[in-house]
């Protein structure tokens, strides 16, 4: 049943903090702050209030709510926002009621859930949408378990915060122990309206780097490598009018990057007890910030990926891509308090957090590294450049670059030559189920990484802790491009933005498709499948993880299986708000 | 081509861009009713790319602008374009160097293609003469990111001139930046009125220190120079005008 939101506290938030941690329970402090965000988290030992299936209500609207206490207007769901946890239970019928009290149409999707296309949320492709002052009724059956998160499909709407965590416990006991779990979204809030956003990357270029390339690194490359190949390296980037230094499209010049609702300066803390093991769902909540997650002093195992139990990858760092959920599992032993540090991928600011045995505490925040400059991979993808040119280039004038970069090279111009991809790809030979196509980075974290520095979780990483149920060869492939034009802020699929195509994608129902994404631009991007999962063919073999959002690295070729079971119209589309806005958006349909 | 032509062609690129904002059908059995999945919205901006006041070493102190202002989506547009000034303490009103109402669509990545309709004079005022272009512009982005405006005009008297502008931002530190800038104009014939002689007219050359307080407001100061040539030059000894100048500038660079 739904709790209702207490009316408006005018406790400080210290005073909700002690006051929460006095009564044990998270119900307090739902005034400011989501009930799941309680301290104490989730556990037998300390339950708190959440909405717990299979019957829920829930009411959108627009409310004044301070946020890193300072005046803001989120979009609230039952009065907080991010919106309270949502806990149901694999096999239930889950019942949603969502009651519109916004002066527009909103409409909620479940993100990552296998369900029937009408309840699946997308207004124009699984229902008309909720209009102000109704109330629309999702019904649908769970059949599945993890960690997974709620958002708004309308507009820009999920940029002010209408986003929340949807829980699912297993029916049958997963392949990990904890004894305490904690759910940390992370988000990205802006005090500047989403529709000046957009204008804003519509016309201004670069309109929110403020760190973008300056004489002062041009003479500091000149030092390290010579005047030569900096200027060379350089006037290939202005050649083609970019920006070596377009790792976000909207950074921490406008953003307030939010951990559970609370700015780096609110130190939301999740407690622990020394020698628990401690379950943290990640869910990357944002609209346009890809974060790499670490706590300082602990290993992290990953044991599930877009609520997916996978084999356990003991990592130092993850990469999560807007719209991906990770859960990973800790240890601490020591009673000492640790940072949850989320550092956006461009360096241009951080989510943090504390874990530790008492509130209060605090642990030291790591320095934030600095932007890295992308590389060849992304120069490739751009098609700006002639191979020729860059065999002649010589490799030193690279290490000012991203070093990630450097080693990855090989595997894109290879995609793009095709000539050294002599493994069947060519002569329409079809890749056997599971292999890793050719130009896939699937052994590189990803720009910004220092791969020397501690271990950062890889695709390749990624192995399912139990085979999927479809184990068919795939039947056919379809390949998808993914394209823009940065200086126009325009995004698309094949160069059709969702305007300018005539007709969905095609999914023959129950075939088995290969699907191949290649990413002809120079951002990452996270793809997004509705109602049907996508094996990552990341060269696991019969083990492939299955996710519903896959992040693409600049000049990437990657595939997925899809057993197109699930008939209907659903949306497929790249995860970042606003390259989905500007037409990165399709249709597909199974029939 | 007189001023009745000049119109019918812009009339038929207005034409033109309200067809292209007709979206291409979404395809798949959504009820009609429903809304689509995606809505795109067309933009509008302004740019104020100098407003400025100039300080000339021999001429006459003078307000300059220069702005640009457009309207639509991604591929077609509709821009209002003028650079014009308004020479301080001459009694007279400001004149309107150009200014250009034209369609745009953008033909590659880069690079839009414009035409429309131009004028120059004084608007409501009869301090200075009047005339009327046909104008066919070519702007973008250039290799190098250097923003570059080509402009071929054909006035109602039928005396072709065409402009080249270009500009490029130095970037100092995140906030300052030194921009260069040229603009040459060249003429196919004498036009005596407008000051205007057959050949190169004219080269000016600037460089501009700006603070982007906001990416939005951002003031700045420089200085330029310029030199008229040929039959112009002839043309501004008679008037009694410098033929080779330099100045100061300060103002503000403002996008809305």
């Amino acid at each position: 049943m739904a709790t209702s939101p207490p009316p408006s506290l005018s406790l400080t938030r210290r005073q909700i903090l002690k006051g929460g941690a006095a009564l044990g329970l998270g119900s307090a402090a739902s005034g400011l702050t989501p009930a799941w965000a309680n301290p104490w988290g989730q556990s037998n030992l300390y339950p708190q209030g959440v909405v717990d299936g299979p019957e829920i209500a829930l009411d959108i609207r627009r409310r004044n709510l301070p946020i890193n206490g300072r005046e803001a207007r989120p979009i609230c769901i039952n009065g907080t926002s991010p919106g309270p946890l949502l806990r149901l239970k694999e096999g239930q019928d889950a019942v949603l009621r969502v009651t519109n009290l916004l002066d527009e149409p909103t409409s909620i999707h479940w993100h990552g859930l296998i369900l029937p296309t009408e309840m699946d949320g997308v207004p124009g492709i699984s229902f008309a949408g909720i209009g102000p002052g109704e109330t629309f009724t999702y019904r649908f059956p769970v059949c599945q378990h993890g960690t997974y998160w709620y958002h708004s499909h309308s507009g820009l709407q999920e940029q002010l915060g209408h986003a929340g965590p949807l829980i699912i416990d297993a029916a049958e006991r997963e392949p990990f122990r904890y004894d305490r779990e904690h759910v940390l979204l992370l988000t990205d809030w802006s005090f500047e309206d989403p529709a000046s956003i957009f204008r804003n990357l519509k016309t201004g270029e670069g309109y929110y780097n403020y760190q973008e390339r300056t004489i002062a690194d041009f003479l500091a490359d000149v030092r390290e490598n010579g005047f030569k190949e900096t200027a060379q390296m350089r006037a290939m980037w202005a050649q083609m009018r970019m920006s070596s230094r377009d790792i976000a499209d909207v950074t921490g010049s406008t953003y307030t990057y939010l951990l559970n609702g609370h700015a780096p300066g609110e130190n939301w803390t999740a407690l622990f007890k020394p020698g628990e093991r401690i379950r943290l769902r990640v869910i990357n909540g944002s609209a346009m910030s890809y974060f790499d997650v670490r706590i300082p002093g602990l290993k992290m195992t990953v044991v599930a990926a877009d609520g997916q139990p996978v084999q356990p990858v003991p990592v130092d760092e993850f990469r999560i891509g807007v719209a991906e959920t990770y859960d990973v599992l800790v240890a601490p032993e020591a009673d000492t308090a640790y940072t949850l540090f989320a550092e956006a991928m461009d360096r241009s600011g951080y989510a943090r957090g504390t874990l530790a045995p008492r509130l209060g505490m605090v642990a030291s925040i790591p320095e934030r590294r600095r932007i890295a400059d992308r590389g060849m991979e992304a120069m490739g993808a751009h098609g700006g450049m002639d191979h020729a040119n860059m065999g002649g280039m010589n490799h030193s004038s690279m290490s000012d670059m991203d070093h990630s970069g450097m080693s990855r090279m090989d595997h894109s111009t290879m995609a793009d030559m095709g000539e050294a991809s002599s493994s069947g790809a060519e002569a329409g030979a079809m890749l056997p189920a599971g292999a890793a196509q050719p130009g896939s980075q699937y052994d590189h974290a990803g720009i910004g990484f220092d791969p020397g520095e501690r271990r950062v979780l890889l695709y390749s990483d990624l192995k399912s802790f139990l085979p999927w149920p479809d184990r068919r060869e795939p039947e056919r492939e379809l390949e998808l491009h993914l394209t823009g034009n940065m200086e126009r802020y325009m995004w698309s699929f094949d160069g059709k933005k969702f305007s300018e195509v005539s007709g969905p994608i095609h999914f023959r129902k129950d075939e088995r498709l290969r699907l191949i994404l290649i990413n002809d631009t120079m951002m990452e991007h996270p793809i997004h499948l509705h109602g049907m999962w996508m094996e990552l063919e990341n060269g696991a073999g019969e083990l492939i993880p299955r996710k519903h959002t896959i992040n693409v690295k600049p000049g990437e070729r990657i595939s997925a299986l899809i057993t197109a079971d699930a008939e209907g119209s659903w949306a497929f589309h790249c995860h970042l708000l606003y390259h989905m806005d500007a037409g990165m958006f399709r249709v597909v349909k199974v029939s | 081509m007189n001023t009745r032509n000049v119109l019918m062609v812009t009339c038929s690129f207005l034409t033109m861009l309200t067809m292209t904002g007709v979206y291409a059908e979404d395809g798949y059995d959504a009820p009609d009713d429903w809304p689509s999945p995606m809505e795109e919205h067309l933009l509008g901006s302004v740019l104020i790319d100098r407003l400025e006041y100039a300080v000339p070493d021999k001429g006459e102190k003078a307000l300059v602008w220069d702005f640009q202002a457009w309207y639509g989506g991604d591929i077609n547009r509709l821009y209002l374009k003028s650079e014009g000034e308004n020479v301080q303490g001459d009694g007279e009103d400001a004149e309107f160097e150009s200014l250009d109402l034209l369609y745009s669509r953008l033909i590659n990545d880069f690079w839009e293609l414009q035409g429309g309709i131009g004028y120059q004079g004084g608007i409501a005022s009869d301090d200075h003469p009047e005339r009327y272009f046909g104008v066919i512009a070519l702007q973008g982005l250039a290799p190098y990111r250097i923003e570059t405006d080509i402009a071929l005009r054909v006035s109602d008297e039928g005396d072709v001139s065409a402009s080249f502008e270009a500009e490029h931002d130095l970037r100092l530190t995140q906030r300052l930046f030194l921009q260069p800038r040229t603009e040459l104009v060249v003429a196919g014939s004498e036009v005596e009125e407008f000051g205007v002689g057959e050949g190169l007219n004219s080269i000016r050359a600037g460089l501009r220190l700006r603070y982007e307080i906001t990416r939005k407001f951002a003031p700045y100061i420089g200085g330029y120079w310029e030199k008229r040539y040929s039959g112009t030059a002839d043309l501004a000894q008679v008037q009694g005008d410098p033929t080779e100048d330099t100045g100061v500038v300060a103002g503000v660079r403002l996008m809305f």
